[in-house]
């Protein structure tokens, strides 16, 4: 069992509270995945400036001084902007591949979580209300976010086993449910070249999506054809920079609900971390059809 | 009229308050407000009372019921009316998964759309939907009787025992050893008083039947691919 919450949003005004809403969704879904917690954020971005996520298990010797050591080894500007173990490191579009090998040879303990333009991705483990509360959750806006609470069942409960998963620039995935082939497909994709951190099944899962993607397909294609190679149980939300997409596996046995409205796509795992949405006694409310692949774009 | 704030007051104290009724309670009508998509609402009661909540439930609500008459004024989660002995439950919106599995008596009925696996084992209830359902429903159900007046899911009846199972729209695949059958005249009469009883605007002679091939009852080689 795991809990997935999704807020894409129509209405530009609702974007100051994203991080407010996601929390509160987020914070419901708890006794669905009470070990860790995570959250993608869609965030501001100007153009010509990279994001890193990064994650760090000791921040306090990791963080300091990191800024002017990347701005010198890139010979570019560096911002880095720490929130308890992560931070986000921004720097000239152009130079994020290269800050990226920069960073894990100045500190080989560091974790990078995400790279893009707007996402920013933020996970630990614990209770999803400490995560949020340590993360600072409800200060964030954004344009769209996932969160996730997860119960593991595939790997061991660690920083790098929480949800989402990033494995391409401004992607990220989350998961209900179990992979059974993960591993197969993992050496496959590993021999493709894809660069693949953990044990665990979604990142296999989120791996191939990228994968798919880098080679020509949309996401809408690439979520299409996971039907035809994914084996398990699962129900995915996904985001991209300016999408979000749901699909559930033929048999359909892990939850979903949906709500719409003018203002926003809303994705819970149950329909309660739905009900303190604005205007949700209004929604068009459904539960997604299984093997069908839902998409929105901004 | 008994209200209860499910939000203010807890759902553990409305299901002791609804077990607390006996059949000769003066207290017949409650109304459960801000359930919320809550857990567990109004289960195992055994009573002849009307609860009616004013919200969507989560999973599992009216579990179990025996003799109330349980209305939903919205959508229902996962497993509404499981193992249901007697009574009513209605759902005004629609039903997630497993609507009704397991029922060994009583009446639910779904005024929207009711998702995979409704009905699954079903061993006696009574369900009318007034919408659709999804795939897998009646998988071995073994008495009462599905009714649905739109359309089926892949895989509908799959290893069915004697539950009989009325379509008026199509189905997208039948399950194994799950064929249509002729409609009777008793199964006229049992389709009219279903539809009677659950409200719906739709006539028995727009429906199919369908039942067991009853070739999966015992082990046969020949049906090795099917089981």
């Amino acid at each position: 069992m795991c809990g997935i919450v999704g807020l894409f949003l129509k209405d530009k005004a609702l974007e100051p509270q994203l991080g407010a809403l996601l929390t509160d969704m987020l914070i419901t879904m708890t006794d669905r995945g009470p070990d860790s917690a995570g959250i993608a954020i869609y965030s501001d971005f100007s153009e010509g400036t990279g994001k890193l996520t990064i994650q760090s298990d000791d921040p306090e010797s990791d963080f300091p001084g990191l800024d002017s050591q990347l701005s010198e080894a890139l010979n570019a500007e560096v911002s880095i902007r720490v929130i308890d173990t992560h931070a986000v490191v921004e720097t000239a579009h152009e130079k994020t591949a290269q800050a990226r090998s920069v960073l894990t040879a100045l500190r080989p303990g560091l974790r990078v979580m995400s790279a893009g333009e707007s996402i920013e991705i933020f996970k630990e483990v614990g209770l999803p209300k400490n995560v949020a509360d340590r993360f600072e959750v409800t200060k964030m806006s954004g344009s769209h976010g996932i969160g996730h609470t997860r119960m593991a069942t595939e790997s061991a409960v660690t920083t790098e086993g929480a949800h989402p998963f990033s494995t391409g620039p401004d992607q990220c995935l989350v998961h209900n449910g179990s992979l059974s082939n993960h591993n197969s497909l993992r050496r496959k994709l590993v021999r493709e070249g894809v660069q693949i951190e953990s044990l665990n099944d979604t990142e296999v899962g989120a791996a191939y999506l990228t994968w798919k993607m880098q080679n020509g397909a949309s996401l809408g294609e690439a979520l299409t054809s996971s039907l035809e190679d994914l084996d398990g149980f699962f129900t995915f939300v996904v985001g991209t920079k300016d999408g979000f997409g749901v699909v559930r596996d033929p048999i359909a046995c892990k939850p979903a609900v949906m709500a719409e409205t003018d203002q926003y796509v809303a994705f819970g795992s149950e329909y309660r971390a739905l009900v303190n949405l604005p205007g949700i006694e209004d929604a068009k409310v459904w539960e997604p059809e299984p093997a069908t692949v839902y998409f929105w774009n901004h | 009229m008994q209200t209860y704030d499910l939000e203010a007051n807890g759902l553990r104290g409305l299901n002791e308050t609804l077990h607390a009724q006996s059949e000769t309670t003066n207290q017949t009508a409650w109304e459960v407000v801000n359930p919320k998509g809550s857990h567990a609402i109004a289960v195992g009661l055994d009573a002849p009372i009307e609860v009616t909540v004013k919200g969507s439930t989560g999973y599992y609500c009216a579990g179990m019921n025996q003799q109330a008459t349980i209305r939903v004024e919205g959508s229902a989660g996962p497993g509404v009316a499981e193992n249901m002995m007697s009574g009513t439950v209605i759902i005004d919106g629609d039903a997630s998964q497993y609507a009704g599995a397991t029922g060994h008596g009583g009446l639910l009925v779904i005024k929207g759309n009711a998702s995979s696996r409704c009905g699954i084992s079903m061993k006696g209830i009574d369900i009318v939907v007034h919408g659709n359902i999804g795939h897998m429903s009646a998988f071995m159900a073994q008495a009462g009787n599905l009714v649905v007046c739109g359309d089926a899911g892949d895989a509908l009846g799959d290893s069915l025992y004697e539950a009989r199972l009325f379509v008026r729209g199509s189905v997208k695949s039948l399950g194994a050893d799950c064929i249509e059958k002729e409609m009777r005249p008793e199964h006229f009469e049992i389709l009219k008083d279903l539809l009677d009883r659950a409200d719906a605007d739709a006539k028995p002679e727009e429906f199919k039947r369908y039942g067991s091939a009853r070739q999966l009852y015992n082990f046969d080689v020949d049906n090795a691919a099917a089981y």
